[in-house]
């Protein structure tokens, strides 16, 4: 396929994306900003008061990083998972896999649309933290590149998601039974230092553990982990993920029978 | 000096016009561009739309769907796949169109291995597909906008594209509504609209007329007529026999699995010995009519119509000879089943 072929169905994936969930804005881009704002209003305002300082700063200003990893991570995964699998369901993908589109496009594009989204709610996060705690970022550069990788990773576990659901249901069950806990014990609430020595190990092979860390040590300059090993770890799941998606694309596993 | 200049620029665009001269002369010979990867091949593979070797394809469940089908379509070729329900027709169509995975077999389009030039076959190859696949939610331009990116065309040329289909087509009216409002004979034809948008030269079209009205159904066969006259290489699925009779050239039948028979119309046709023919006559007149068609093997079918059985080789003239004779006049006619039919319910039994 010409280069420039490519680059035009490249950019209809992704304005077809983008298109959908910018047309379905009132279940995609506002349910998580009132989620989030509601956990602003009683985690960091009510409760916080009372909580105090954690990790040697204002509640507030420590779970707001957590807060908006947390609403980049779900709106990434959710973005992808279900886009794909209602064109699978729908049997619309078949409008992709009989054009000469390589594999690889077909997954950048999918994969971009989860970002568009995941960080668009991640900006809209971001924008009403602003009226709850005085936010201030020590490191920009560690902030966004680990913002966009843990979108790229979210969006391509997604997407393995919605190659391997057979019904509705299938898209939920991962979300509701591995994300959320996974990401409620990340630490986006907590420091893991008040937890016992136990279960600051298990908390270790957590990988959502890694990135709202690193997140917040762009934010505040400080950390639960070591930064290097949190973006080779990042790095790693990021490449290996893309490659298993590209693996099954080939194979057509899910989509062609 | 400016008189030279004028020479030079004369003798410039004659150069020029000259080279298109030759150019446009050998244009039927050059390959196009985005051939220069292809061995060279000899004529007459090039003159091949669609070739089709021992293709195999058992589905996961363990279903033996096709089993060793071999099929070749002629460039320019009408060309009607015909089968029972869960023949295999579909199951070919989509191993071509990669959405099927087959278990063996070699699929060649235009002369190219579809494994080994998946961009240009892709790119040569337009398929509607049996069931509705297009997403409901969205616009029917959209939907053919759309389609016209994922073949890399730029946007002015896919919304132009997408102007001429569906008004060709018949949905500019519905361009902007939701695909969802459509009726199905319009959702088939935005399926066709999509399939043509980037203008293949094989157009594969399976069951594009079922659900869709007589009147419909005639106006989108001299679409297809006009489609197929202008270079495009057409196979279809049917189930109506007298549309494959009335489009296609070339027929095969699939059933199992496994083709039962590849020829041409013409000479499938002419396999048909005798035709069953139903007339109209005027109630007093029909015990004499009966009578005197005896050779014709008439009988009555209620008390104003018969039936008879006519041999090529006698002609229906000779039916009317005989009535003539004994002054029965025939108030109306006409064939009994589609003579394509009974061809078809033959071959599949001597196939069963
Ligand atoms: N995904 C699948 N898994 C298992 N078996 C399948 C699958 N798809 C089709 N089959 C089987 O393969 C056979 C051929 O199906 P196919 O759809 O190719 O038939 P067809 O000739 O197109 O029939 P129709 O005229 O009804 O459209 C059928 O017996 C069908 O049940
Ligand atoms: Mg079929």
């Amino acid at each position: 396929m010409y280069v420039n072929h490519k680059r035009i169905a490249f950019e209809t994936i992704v304005i077809k994306e983008v298109r959908r969930f910018s047309r379905i804005w009132v279940q995609t881009l506002v349910p998580p900003a009132i989620t989030i704002a509601l956990y602003f209003v009683i985690f960091g305002n009510l409760v916080g008061r009372r909580v105090g300082e954690m990790g040697g700063f204002q509640y507030m200003e420590f779970i707001v990083p957590g807060l908006i990893m947390m609403s980049v991570i779900q709106n990434s995964y959710s973005n992808v998972v279900s886009s794909f699998f209602s064109q699978k369901f729908q049997r619309s993908i078949e409008e992709l896999l009989v054009s000469p589109v390589p594999n690889y496009v077909i997954l950048t594009g999918f994969v971009v649309g989860g970002m568009a989204r995941g960080l668009s709610v991640g900006a809209i996060v971001t924008t009403l933290s602003l009226f709850f705690a005085d936010i201030q970022i020590a490191h920009p550069v560690i902030t966004l590149a680990v913002i966009l990788l843990t979108s790229v990773v979210f969006s391509l576990a997604g997407f393995i998601n919605a190659v391997f659901a057979d019904s509705f249901d299938d898209i939920s069950i991962v979300p509701t039974f591995v994300l959320t806990p996974l990401i409620y014990l990340g630490g986006v609430f907590y420091s893991t230092q008040m937890l016992p020595p136990f279960w600051q190990t298990v908390s270790a092979l957590n990988p959502i553990f890694y990135m709202v860390n690193t997140f917040r040590y762009g934010f505040l300059g400080s950390s639960d982990v070591d930064v290097i090993w949190a973006f080779i770890l990042l790095g790693t799941f990021a490449v290996s993920l893309y490659v298993g998606c590209i693996w099954l694309l080939r194979h057509g596993t899910g989509i062609r029978f | 000096m400016p008189g030279l200049l004028f020479l030079a620029f004369c003798s410039g665009t004659h150069g020029f016009q000259t080279s298109f001269a030759i150019h446009q002369a050998l244009a039927p010979y050059c390959r196009r561009p985005y051939m220069r990867d292809e061995p060279a091949k000899t004529e007459n593979r090039m003159k091949i739309a669609i070739s089709i070797k021992d293709l195999r394809k058992t589905y996961e469940n363990g279903f033996e769907a096709l089993k060793g089908i071999c099929l070749e379509v002629e460039q320019g070729d009408f060309f009607a796949l015909l089968g029972p329900n869960g023949a295999g027709k579909s199951t070919t169509i989509g191993v071509i169109s990669t959405l099927v995975n087959r278990s063996s077999g070699e699929v060649e389009v235009f002369g190219r291995n579809v494994d080994n030039h998946v961009y240009v076959t892709k790119l040569d190859l337009g398929v509607v597909p049996q069931e509705i696949n297009f997403n409901l939610f969205e616009r029917v331009e959209d939907i053919v906008i759309t389609q016209a990116g994922y073949y890399g065309l730029p946007r002015p040329l896919a919304q132009e594209r997408s102007d001429k289909y569906l008004q060709q087509l018949g949905l500019w009216d519905k361009r902007k509504d939701r695909s969802r409002s459509l009726s199905g004979g319009m959702k088939r034809r935005l399926m066709i609209a999509r399939a043509l948008v980037h203008e293949p030269r094989l157009l594969i079209l399976d069951e594009p007329t079922a659900g869709v009205d007589i009147e419909l159904r005639r106006s989108m066969w001299d679409f297809l007529i006009e489609l197929n006259r202008q270079g495009t290489t057409i196979i279809l699925t049917t189930h109506y026999l007298e549309e494959a009779e009335q489009l296609c050239r070339n027929i095969a039948i699939i059933d199992n699995g496994a083709i039962v028979e590849n020829t041409s119309m013409k000479s499938l046709l002419a396999e048909v010995d005798s035709q069953v023919f139903v007339l109209d006559i005027s109630k007093s007149d029909l015990k004499k009519a009966v009578l005197c068609l005896e050779k014709f093997n008439a009988r009555s079918l209620d008390d104003h119509s018969i039936e008879v059985t006519v041999k090529r080789a006698d002609g229906i003239n000779a039916v009317f000879v005989q009535l003539d004779k004994v002054g029965v006049v025939v108030i109306g006619m006409r064939n009994k089943t589609n003579r394509l039919e009974q061809l078809f319910i033959n071959k599949l039994a001597t196939d069963k």
